[in-house]
């Protein structure tokens, strides 16, 4: 009789290639995904010790941060520094023979949206990309995480990464969530309630009633922020939805190989009485639609709320908030309902995704945008947008006055020319406020899909369980 | 890689929680495709304006801290995005430890593979080194990673702890790529294992 394992522990167990007497172990990587960013040191690294990609069958590379997002950008990057970075993703996918989609590629997109839509990543995988948003694969209840450049050359060469094991932390949304609120306020609602170090040194599995029913894409803005939450990953385990969602993508197993997928992965769960190092319980009756108010993602408030004061805190945090007011122009006390703004940015590998659009879509349809806002919807693929137009989604939008671009990370990360000005303030469905993160002096609050459609509408933040 | 053994040097202190990586290095300078010459960009838009002129407000805009070795900041230190160019960056501008209660997990791995040692302590010690650093330019901290011991200007001792393998790794300036391949016959023979029983990966 073995000891009862989490999902986390499973899966670790199922990719220890070495475990030495201390404890450090190497690691098995199943997937290895790839951007212009946080790559080209890496295969720098590789050229200069004339070292190859091991495993370049399962490394798959896809230019997103930098790309233009609008639709004249098959003429070429104007800058010149992202230009040269995509040309470098450009040229290393060629010379090392791995995977990869093209900025002219259709199936081009966010990596991480990539990755699940072509079926590369599967239960029970070790998933690695320099980006900590990699969090996001954990939705299929493959581990994944975010490494830096040095970790991303030591994968490419070695197929491995050197770890030491995480603890294992549960976070149990129970019950049904009430009219209104979506998976992007459930992991907003944990990060406030925990913490953006409240996971740091934890593995979180998320479960529950709540959970369960989410469709993959919610489960995978869940797991997306998980890192915002300070964990190295998050999990979900893998179930008939899951395997759903997988079958037929390119990439996933056919025929006999699928049923020997399949019987392994419905292996993939926590047992019974497997040990927990922390546990969180939200019951989900209690989360409303939350925005952002600060510079952090724990600083999330039910759209209801006003805009907390200083003394509302302790610790350190009294001068963070102090710091956070001052940075955003926020008064203690306004509701955050009156709260203006001047754009609005729906997309990223949080909320970047289909339903995303879908929900965006049911609250637009047949509206006008408030007058004078910039507003725009990139989508996450190519194939995202592909599936968008042929809804008749991108009509709404542009008829509501969105913009409807082309895919990329865009105004999440604002390395593109998708950029907050000075002062602006966003309503977003990204996963970052921090400061100057859209944009220099930029403003960001973090919402979800339908609130930013409602915020677009009327101009502020608003809740979106009062439109119509 | 570049080795750490001891350092005595100016400390900096920056009490600030949740310091993100955002802050440390912003996007704008994640276009390159070195990994050197981001010491200049450190903390961009904190210690600088838009036009270029410094904010003399900031810590190592400070003539007593323009030389800090070492840097004691507030919980949750590097939290956000995995970009290696903040270690990269920190590197470069000469600041080699930096002492916080908590730090991201991803930055904190980022540090030991870029000759940084990050220091890990409860509050009340990193207070004790905060009180030290805000001494200026006179008051220099001792690290030494080989007895795992801080000593404060005052002869104060602070005991750390740090990972066996990162602490052999980062005295001795390893290669992690050369040490794990030197474990290539066990990567072989778990492709070989892994091939019969989930070949589909």
């Amino acid at each position: 009789m073995t000891a009862p394992k989490t999902l986390y522990d499973k899966i670790w167990d199922a990719h220890l290639v070495h475990e030495a007497e201390d404890g450090t172990s190497l690691i098995y990587i199943d997937r290895h995904l790839v951007h212009e960013v946080t790559s080209p040191q890496a295969f720098e690294g590789l050229r200069m010790a004339g070292r190859t990609v091991r495993a370049p069958d399962k490394t798959i590379a896809v230019p997103d941060h930098n790309v233009p997002t609008t639709l004249d950008r098959a003429g070429g990057i104007t800058n010149e520094e992202s230009r040269i970075q995509v040309e470098a993703l450009d040229s290393n996918a060629a010379e090392f023979g791995v995977h990869y989609y093209p900025v002219s590629d259709v199936r081009q997109g966010i990596v991480h949206i990539v990755g699940p839509e072509q079926g590369w990543t599967l239960p029970g995988m070790t998933v690695v990309c320099g980006d900590s948003h990699t969090a996001t694969h954990g939705a299929f209840g493959a581990l994944a995480h975010g490494i830096g450049t040095s970790e991303v050359e030591h994968v490419l060469a070695t197929q491995t990464l050197i770890q030491s094991k995480s603890k294992n932390m549960k976070v149990e949304i129970t019950g049904t969530l009430p009219p209104g609120v979506t998976a992007k306020d459930i992991t907003l609602t944990v990060i406030g309630r925990t913490g953006t170090a409240g996971g740091t040194g934890h593995v979180i599995e998320y479960c529950g009633e709540a959970i369960r029913a989410l469709s993959m894409e919610g489960r995978m803005t869940v797991c997306n922020m998980a890192i915002e939450g300070g964990a190295r990953a998050g999990l979900i385990a893998p179930d008939e939805k899951t395997f759903e969602y997988i079958k037929g993508r390119p990439h996933a197993p056919k025929g006999a190989q699928w049923e020997t997928a399949l019987a392994w992965w419905k292996t993939l769960f926590s047992d019974e009485d497997a040990h927990w190092d922390k546990v969180i319980t939200i019951d989900a009756s209690e989360i409303a639609p939350v925005v952002t108010w600060g510079t952090s993602p724990e600083d999330v408030l039910p759209i209801t709320g006003t805009v907390p004061a200083p003394e509302d805190f302790t610790g350190g945090k009294v001068e963070a908030a102090r710091r956070a007011l001052d940075y955003m122009g926020l008064t203690p006390g306004t509701p955050l309902s009156e709260v203006e703004i001047d754009t609005v940015f729906i997309g990223s590998c949080t909320n970047g995704r289909i339903e995303d659009l879908r929900a965006v879509a049911d609250v637009l349809k047949g509206k006008k945008i408030k007058e004078g806002l910039r507003a725009m919807i990139v989508p996450g693929s190519g194939l995202v947008r592909a599936q968008a137009e042929e809804e008749g989604l991108a009509e709404i939008f542009q008829q509501a006055g969105f913009e409807w671009r082309l895919a990329g990370c865009s105004m999440c990360l604002a390395m593109n020319p998708d950029q907050l000005a000075p002062g602006e303030r966003c309503a977003s469905t990204s996963n970052r406020n921090f400061e100057g993160r859209q944009g220099y002096k930029g403003r960001t609050h973090l919402m979800s899909p339908a609130m930013a459609a409602a915020a677009a509408l009327t101009g502020r933040l608003t809740d979106v369980r009062e439109m119509n | 890689m570049q080795k750490f053994t001891t350092l005595t040097g100016i400390a900096a202190p920056m009490p600030q929680i949740n310091v993100d990586t955002d802050m440390i290095i912003p996007k704008q300078f994640l276009k390159t495709i070195k990994r050197t010459g981001l010491g200049v960009n450190l903390f961009d838009e904190m210690r600088f304006d838009r036009d270029g002129n410094e904010n003399p407000d900031f810590v190592l805009n400070k003539p007593q801290y323009r030389d800090a070795e070492i840097l004691v900041a507030g919980e949750n230190f590097g939290c956000g995005s995995s970009r290696e160019h903040a270690p990269w960056a920190i590197r470069d501008f000469g600041i080699s430890c930096v002492i916080a209660p908590s730090f991201a997990d991803i930055f904190y791995n980022n540090c030991f593979k870029n000759g940084i040692l990050p220091i890990a302590l409860p509050q009340e010690q990193v207070d004790i080194l905060m009180k030290d650093a805000e001494k200026g330019a006179n008051a220099r901290m001792t690290v030494d990673l080989e007895t795992q011991e801080i000593t404060t200007s005052d002869g104060e001792v602070i005991r750390f702890e740090v990972d066996a393998f990162k602490k052999h790794c980062l005295l001795n300036g390893l290669d992690d790529i050369g040490l794990t391949l030197e474990k290539a016959a066990a990567i072989d023979s778990f492709e070989a294992r892994q091939g019969q029983a989930r070949p589909w990966v």
